[in-house]
């Protein structure tokens, strides 16, 4: 039994533009399952539907078609088993001022019928550095904590799937190992994992599958490996003082300064390289790296047409892989 | 602690937390209204032939207490969960719309009847307070508690900004609770004015736990039950509806 799984889930929100019945599909049909144990990654740009697809697997959002399990629970018609096999770590920096943080988690277990629930509780607490924070109110606290108290109430009725929505968003680095370290021991212990982020280093350090989404559909589904595999085998990268020629530019990753080509082989290299003499630039600080999910999801993203997806939605890899099974 | 009593537990700690606002403010607001309506009607004022005015006006004082601070228990929670996101917390529990609704409507009961409690205590010091029919008391500050605190629930669930709840508050519940008899008998009334306080709930709530005080009042108790209760089986319906829905809160 899957984890999680996403039935052709559609969602069709009145839109703000055109004639008065008119819709805006922030999800088309998006099908793929999440096997047991997984620590899955959920890409897409902003606007892609990720927050939407996790909102109707949450329970916040009813989906306008298709149907999402947890555990084969129903999240819809069997609600309430399905919420008690999930915890989901908010985007929002929400937080309720009146309480402080062992009166939050006290709660929060309470709301899931789990009693006697300190000794947990404590050890939530300390593994997420929050024990001197754990009398403190909730409005005294930095973003960075709140941040840790909000996977701290996600945890607190000890769900097999754990649902993280941009967890690392604006917080620093120290509490992003802290997090990903006690994350990491879960997965490790069995729970499930399901992660969006924009932090798409962390997602191809963490992430044994990754699906990406965009405008609503899923665009690309396979195991992290198989992706990277997929993509441009090098990049080519330097730094230039002056703007790059149009033709060039429309080919490159530009950061500032920093330029990046992808690259197949020695020959596409030395070709990029002469382009950019020939406009009369110089290339600083040259290096040749291996490609990585950024650039994949860059690749994907630019692309129009599904990545590593099978006619039936499902990847390429996966029947001989073993991995998600309709 | 199951999941609905520890919501009902959570809400009735948050209105705790801060008692100055919620239960010693409206305590003392009623004080003022007693010390001032007593002081200048006493001498001029008798209800029921022989009921001074000062002691007619606790009962209704109570009970106007009680049920504003009873909406203002859910109105006020749930709409600052809204604005400040936190209501995700509940929503991603298991707890059932019924589980919701016990929960809330039970706190809003809790801080109705302390509040009461607290106009009631005040006002011995200044009054003699009889109680008649104990029972009608309670039954009629429990039922109006329940009826306030679920009409706070329908305007908190609608509610998406404090603006709109004020206006709730104060262009219906207000004047609804200001024209049902709180500071005089209908009977004191012209025949039309009787007529009109006849068709707001709010009147039979206040008469009828007047009832208990003096065993006098303007209408039957047993109607002031029978309206009460009606009313409080049709929002309650609403409320119950709008919360299985997901009404303003599950898109």
């Amino acid at each position: 039994m899957p984890a999680i799984s996403f039935e052709s889930v559609s969602k069709a929100y009145p839109s703000s533009r055109g004639p008065k019945d008119a819709t805006f599909l922030a999800l088309d049909r998006v099908s793929f399952n999440i096997e047991q144990g997984e620590f899955f990654g959920l890409l897409g740009p902003n606007g892609a539907g990720k927050t939407t697809l996790i909102s109707i697997l949450a329970g916040l959002t009813q989906a306008s078609a298709g149907r999402i399990s947890v555990l084969g629970h129903d999240v819809a018609r069997d609600y309430a088993q399905a919420r008690r096999s999930l915890g989901v770590v908010p985007q929002e920096l929400v937080f309720d001022p009146f309480f402080n943080v062992r009166e939050a988690l006290r709660f929060q277990s309470g709301y899931f019928g789990v009693r006697h629930n300190d000794d947990w509780i404590d050890e939530l607490l300390e593994s997420l550095g929050l024990t001197d924070k754990a009398d403190a109110n909730m409005r005294a606290l930095s973003g960075g904590m709140k941040r840790r108290v909000l996977v701290a109430q996600a945890l607190v009725h000890k769900p097999p799937v754990i649902v993280l929505d941009e967890p690392t968003a604006g917080v620093d680095v120290e509490l992003r190992q802290t997090l990903w370290q006690f994350i990491a021991k879960l997965n490790k212990q069995g729970s499930t994992v399901l992660l969006t982020t924009h932090y798409l280093e962390e997602a191809e350090a963490l992430c044994s599958r990754i699906a990406m989404l965009k405008t609503g559909r899923v665009v690309a589904l396979n195991h992290t490996s198989e992706l990277l595999k997929g993509a441009s085998s090098n990049v080519l990268r330097f730094k230039v003082d002056s703007e790059l020629p149009k033709v060039l530019a429309e080919q490159a990753r530009i950061t500032g300064r920093i330029v990046q080509f992808p690259a197949h082989d020695a020959h596409e290299i030395e070709r990029f390289l002469a382009a950019v003499r020939e406009a009369g630039l110089v290339a600083q600080d040259v290096e040749i790296r291996k490609a990585d999910l950024e650039d994949v999801f860059l690749e994907v993203m630019k692309g129009s047409s599904t990545h590593n997806l099978g006619a039936d939605g499902l990847p390429e890899g996966e029947a001989t892989s073993g991995g998600a099974s309709k | 602690m199951t999941g609905w009593q520890t919501l009902l537990y959570k809400e009735v700690l948050r209105f705790w937390k801060v008692a100055f606002q919620t239960i010693a403010g409206p305590v003392l607001t009623a004080m003022l209204y007693l010390l001032i309506f007593g002081h200048a009607l006493e001498a001029h004022v008798k209800v029921y032939g022989q009921v001074s005015y000062t002691a007619f006006l606790v009962p209704g004082l109570a009970m106007m207490s009680l049920l504003q601070n009873a909406f203002a228990n859910s109105s006020s929670s749930l709409i600052m969960s809204k604005v400040m996101g936190n209501l995700v917390f509940l929503m991603l529990t298991p707890l059932s719309y019924m589980n919701w609704f016990v929960a809330y409507v039970g706190a809003a009961v809790i801080r109705g009847l302390v509040v009461g409690l607290g106009v009631f205590a005040v006002s011995a010091l200044f009054t003699d307070i009889s109680f008649v029919a104990p029972l009608w008391i309670l039954v009629f500050g429990i039922l109006g508690a329940a009826l306030m605190g679920t009409l706070g629930l329908i305007a908190g669930l609608w509610a998406e900004k404090f603006d709109q709840l004020a206006a709730f508050q104060n262009f219906v519940i207000m004047p609804m609770t200001f024209l049902s008899g709180v500071f005089y008998s209908i009977h004191s009334l012209p025949p039309v004015w009787q007529t009109v306080s006849h068709l707001n709930p709010f009147f039979y709530m206040i008469d009828g736990f007047r009832y208990g005080f003096f065993g006098v009042s303007d209408v039957s108790p047993w109607l002031s039950l029978a309206v009460v209760a009606g009313v409080l089986a049709v929002v309650s319906a609403v409320a119950v509806a709008l919360l299985r829905s997901g009404y303003k809160i599950r898109s």
